[in-house]
């Protein structure tokens, strides 16, 4: 996220009074994203750095390195976003190139293909993969009754880095195709007049130029394969950072040191990753400096168009494969060491609809809640960037940003140690107590995606068409609600739509932070059922019912985001 | 619809900075109620910023503004019941053009049927009945440009500022609209502020017209007076076209001043003796349309001689380019009447004009 603070002529009227409403709302905002968001990460930081008797010491960070199941899971976890981002990239890098620099049948169905993985939330995938290349899984099945053999693919950590890499190279696709797109052509025909041709061509002009855009793509794939909690619980597979918090949080409890230690290691590496794809980011304007055309596409058909599908279907295919293995189990009654359910039923889709609807209405209750929330505070924020005029509010981008580097679990562990054994309030109990800390979670976690198309909407919005507003007679809250609000209202909505789908598919955090089972989301449930055998038909319809949700919200947000002006939504 | 008071505004020396530079400096100005007042200057020099601080979208650095003999400074904008035209008409796209109009009026919380009216007037005004509900962006941007004037009549207020409303519309639309500006402005006796960088806008439209330069007011005065003795080779320039001719005062007069021009020429000329000093160089501007060729064997001993350099045949007259000593050329437009003789490429010619057609200006 990149949001340079424009400075505009003062708000006249302001700045005459002792305190005027801005400068309450900068500061309401700002005590509120404090305790949110900052206060949590400090309580996780000062735990991991205080003595025994309260001093500053580093010694639990230094005895971090000497455990060795702990370095194991450290390298396990750069591993793993080390692959995920190196083979992402293998499959989302030639689609990227394929789509962009060529015409062919039916591209626009294969762009919509590429971008079906983001709707199946990674936990949900795993398990669908399970059923799939696992152990007793379909191709594992097949291949033991053909060859007597078996390939563990599933196993360890190449079940993860798996799961992984074929969930999230779309980011990489999309950033990488953003930046492809963005290359002035007249450098590609330059190099193309010096005699570079095909390979060459992409290898010594095109890759060059579009590195930013791909680096941006691939260290926000970095930020998530890490901070995914799901994944690697849903195949039992702990020896990673995100599971190793989770463990000693859950199991020895919220004194235990190293949970702290562990979570801090997390946020370093996380921010390192988010500050390097900014720095990637900011090299991405020369390479779009002087755009003078559109690229012409190549224009392929016949038994080149052929070629292209073909490709295109090798790379996808294993990436759609969760899809068509979620489908199945959640019809499936008995599906257990065959190719195919042996047979099959609408029961599961009975018991989440009608027997236990807690799940679903508690992710719509939830989700609606922090979306709706964030985007009122996206607007408020972006407005506050954009046309305020108060000092301070500067730091409202910063706090408001730092979500994208805070992994799910973090937080989680963070809201657990501040709101431990404290009555909030007019509850009676402690926050974490009730499920009112699932929406702040969500809340907080998602709240950059809001502020983020809240600023591009207002930023398209042409100064005058407030200040005409106000030259009729119309205040600065009469303006926002009469004019502003409507005319960002479909960035504002396509922020929200993101916000709400992805808190809807949250585990990182959810599954540290349900107070009781019947408070659970969607999420949870899946993660519930999955736990045993007879739960994973209800389980997956639980998750076709995420992905549907998932689903239409994106399709929904991308055509509002078209014409809203909330640029794209996957990119950083 | 009947115009209320209309307003006096006064400028008390305002200026405004961005950074280190002054894009408005010292302005002072008094606005008469009902006048209509021109701000004239190239792009650039602040017209646009003196406007937005009289509708409260920036604050002076220096001095203050008076509307009606009260400080507005500290007055919101929305509250300041200043009517601003925008540059762009700054139209409301999710809102029809009713809606556009009645905006103001809602905020003034008047009755359903009032609006209704009072758009509908607004509307009339402008000629644009029965658009009520198209949005702007199916609007030409003839029609836009009206819809941006009625929204702002249609609240009637004291004060009616213009931000160059003709210089998005093609050349015919802008002569139209010129006079339909002109016709509304009078029926209404509203104060008006009208921004322009074209010359003959201002001098068509204005009771009377300040000229800016990089901030700063060069020159005030009825169009008349800043077409015909203008006191700055700057206003001189930018308003209608100027020849000048540097010369040199000789002799102080009690009426005005004789000056010596290129070639030894001398030549007597209005001016006030206490402002000039012999032996000071100085600019006579010589307007185009006030200067006449004659065969150089004929006449007088007043005007000089010159060659004829270019001519072009303009329809209703001919401009001439004429060189006068080493180089100096001037600009005669001579009416294309039937019986004037033509002259060519090469002919001698004397240039002749009358005295107080000349002005004398300081040099920078
Ligand atoms: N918000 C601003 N920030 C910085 N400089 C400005 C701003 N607004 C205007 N200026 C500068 O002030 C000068 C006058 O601008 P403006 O009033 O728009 O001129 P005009 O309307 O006569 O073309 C210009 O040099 C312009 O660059
Ligand atoms: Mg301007």
């Amino acid at each position: 996220m990149n949001l340079p603070l424009i400075r505009r002529a003062h708000a006249p009227g302001a700045g005459t009074r002792l305190w005027d409403p801005e400068g309450v709302l900068v500061l309401a905002l700002l005590l509120l994203l404090a305790a949110g968001i900052l206060y949590p990460l400090l309580q996780v930081l000062s735990v991991a750095v205080a003595g025994d008797t309260g001093g500053f010491t580093l010694r639990h960070l230094v005895a971090f390195f000497r455990r060795p199941l702990f370095l194991e899971s450290l390298l396990n976890t750069l591993a793993t976003g080390f692959l995920a981002v190196l083979f992402g990239s293998m499959v989302g890098v030639p689609l990227a190139f394929l789509t962009v620099r060529h015409a062919f049948p039916g591209k626009a169905v294969l762009q919509t293909l590429g971008m079906l993985p983001l709707v199946i939330p990674p936990f949900v995938g795993a398990v669908a993969f399970q059923q799939i290349l696992g152990r007793s899984g379909m191709v594992n099945l097949w291949l033991l009754e053909t060859f007597g053999t078996t390939l563990p693919l599933m196993e360890g950590l190449t079940g993860v880095v798996l799961v992984q890499t074929l969930h999230y190279f779309p980011f990489i696709m999309v950033n990488t195709a953003a930046a492809l797109a963005g290359v002035d052509p007249s450098l590609e025909e330059a190099a193309q007049n010096l005699g570079a041709s095909g390979f060459r061509l992409f290898r010594r002009v095109l890759l060059p130029l579009a590195l930013p855009g791909y680096a941006a793509g691939a260290l926000i794939t970095f930020i998530r394969v890490i901070d995914d909690l799901g994944t690697p619980l849903m195949l039992n597979y702990t020896k990673l950072l995100a599971p190793q918090a989770y463990l000693r949080v859950t199991t020895v409890g919220l004194t235990d040191v190293d949970g702290y230690v562990i979570c801090v290691i997390l946020v370093v590496l996380s921010v390192l990753a988010l500050w390097g794809s900014k720095a990637a980011l900011g090299l991405s304007e020369y390479a779009a400096l002087q755009r003078s055309a559109e690229v012409e596409p190549r224009r392929l058909s016949g038994a080149s168009a052929l070629a292209a599908w073909l490709i295109a279907a090798a790379l996808l295919g294993p990436a759609l494969l969760p899809h068509v293995g979620i489908f199945l189990l959640s019809f499936s009654k008995v599906w257990s060491l065959s190719l195919l359910p042996t047979v099959y039923t609408l029961g599961n889709y009975e018991e989440i609809l009608f027997r236990t609807t807690g799940f679903i209405w508690n992710t719509l209750r939830y989700a609606l809640l922090a979306a709706a929330a964030d985007v009122a505070l996206g607007a408020a924020i972006a407005w506050l960037l954009l046309r305020g005029s108060v000092r301070g509010r500067g730091w409202l981008d910063v706090i408001a940003t730092m979500p994208l580097a805070i992994p799910g679990v973090v937080l989680a562990v963070g809201y657990l140690r501040m709101f431990h054994g404290w009555n909030f309030p007019g509850l009676g109990e402690p926050l974490t107590a009730t499920w009112l800390i699932l929406v702040l979670a969500y809340a907080m976690r998602r709240l950059p995606y809001t502020v983020r198309s809240a600023y591009a909407a207002l930023q398209q919005l042409p100064l005058a068409l407030e200040e005409a507003a106000q030259n009729l007679g119309a205040n600065r809250l009469r303006t926002f609600a009469r004019v502003t609000a409507p005319l960002m209202a479909r960035g504002l909505l396509a922020g929200g739509l993101i916000a709400f789908i992805t808190s809807a598919v949250e585990l990182s955090s959810t599954i540290l932070l349900v107070p009781r089972i019947e408070l659970g989301p969607l999420s949870y449930g899946i993660y519930v059922y999955m736990q045993s055998a007879v739960g994973r038909g209800p389980g997956a319809a639980l998750g076709v019912v995420a992905i549907v949700l998932v689903g239409c919200g994106t399709w929904l947000a991308h055509r509002l985001a078209a014409r809203g002006g909330a640029g794209s939504l996957f990119r950083l | 619809m009947s115009p209320k008071l209309s307003s006096e505004v006064r400028l008390e020396g305002v200026g405004k900075r961005y950074g280190e530079i002054w894009a408005v400096r010292d302005v002072t100005l008094t606005i008469l109620p009902g006048e209509f007042f021109t701000l004239l200057g190239p792009s650039g020099c602040g017209k646009t910023t003196l406007l937005r601080m009289i509708a409260g979208f920036a604050r002076p650095d220096a001095g203050r503004i008076l509307v009606d003999g009260e400080p507005i400074d500290a007055v919101p904008p929305w509250k300041r019941d200043v009517g601003l035209v925008f540059q762009h008409y700054a139209l409301w796209p999710h809102l029809t053009v009713y809606e556009n109009v009645a905006f103001g009026l809602r905020e003034r919380r008047l009755p359903r049927a009032e609006i209704a009216e009072k758009v509908s007037a607004a509307l009339t005004q402008v000629g644009l009945e029965g658009l009520e509900a198209r949005r702007p962006s199916q609007l030409s941007g003839g029609q836009q440009q009206r819809v941006a004037l009625a929204r702002t009549l249609a609240v009637q207020p004291r004060l009616l500022l213009l931000d160059e409303p003709l210089s998005n519309l093609d050349a015919q639309l802008r002569a139209q609209m010129r006079i339909e500006l002109a016709r509304l402005q009078r029926d209404l006796a509203i104060t008006t502020i009208y921004v322009t960088h074209d010359q003959s806008e201002a001098l068509a439209l204005s009771n009377r017209v300040a000229v800016l330069q990089s901030g700063s007011v060069v020159e005030e005065g009825t169009p008349e007076d800043i077409y015909r003795r203008p006191r700055s080779r700057f206003a001189a320039e930018f308003v209608g076209a100027a020849n000048l001719l540097p010369v040199q005062v000789v002799e102080l007069r009690e009426t005005g001043v004789l000056v010596e021009a290129v070639g030894g020429v001398r030549l007597p000329v209005p001016g006030d003796p206490v402002r000039w000093r012999t032996g000071a160089r100085a600019l006579l501007c010589l307007r185009p349309e006030a200067l006449r060729i004659e065969e150089a064997t004929l006449g007088r001993e007043t005007g000089f001689f010159a060659t004829v350099a270019s001519r072009v045949f303009e329809g209703d007259r001919h401009i001439y380019e004429v060189k006068v000593g080493e180089g100096t050329l001037l600009r005669v437009e001579l009416p294309a009447l039937g019986e004037g003789r033509i002259f060519r490429l090469g002919d001698r010619v004397r240039v002749e004009f009358s005295a107080e057609s000349a002005v004398l200006l300081p040099q920078s």
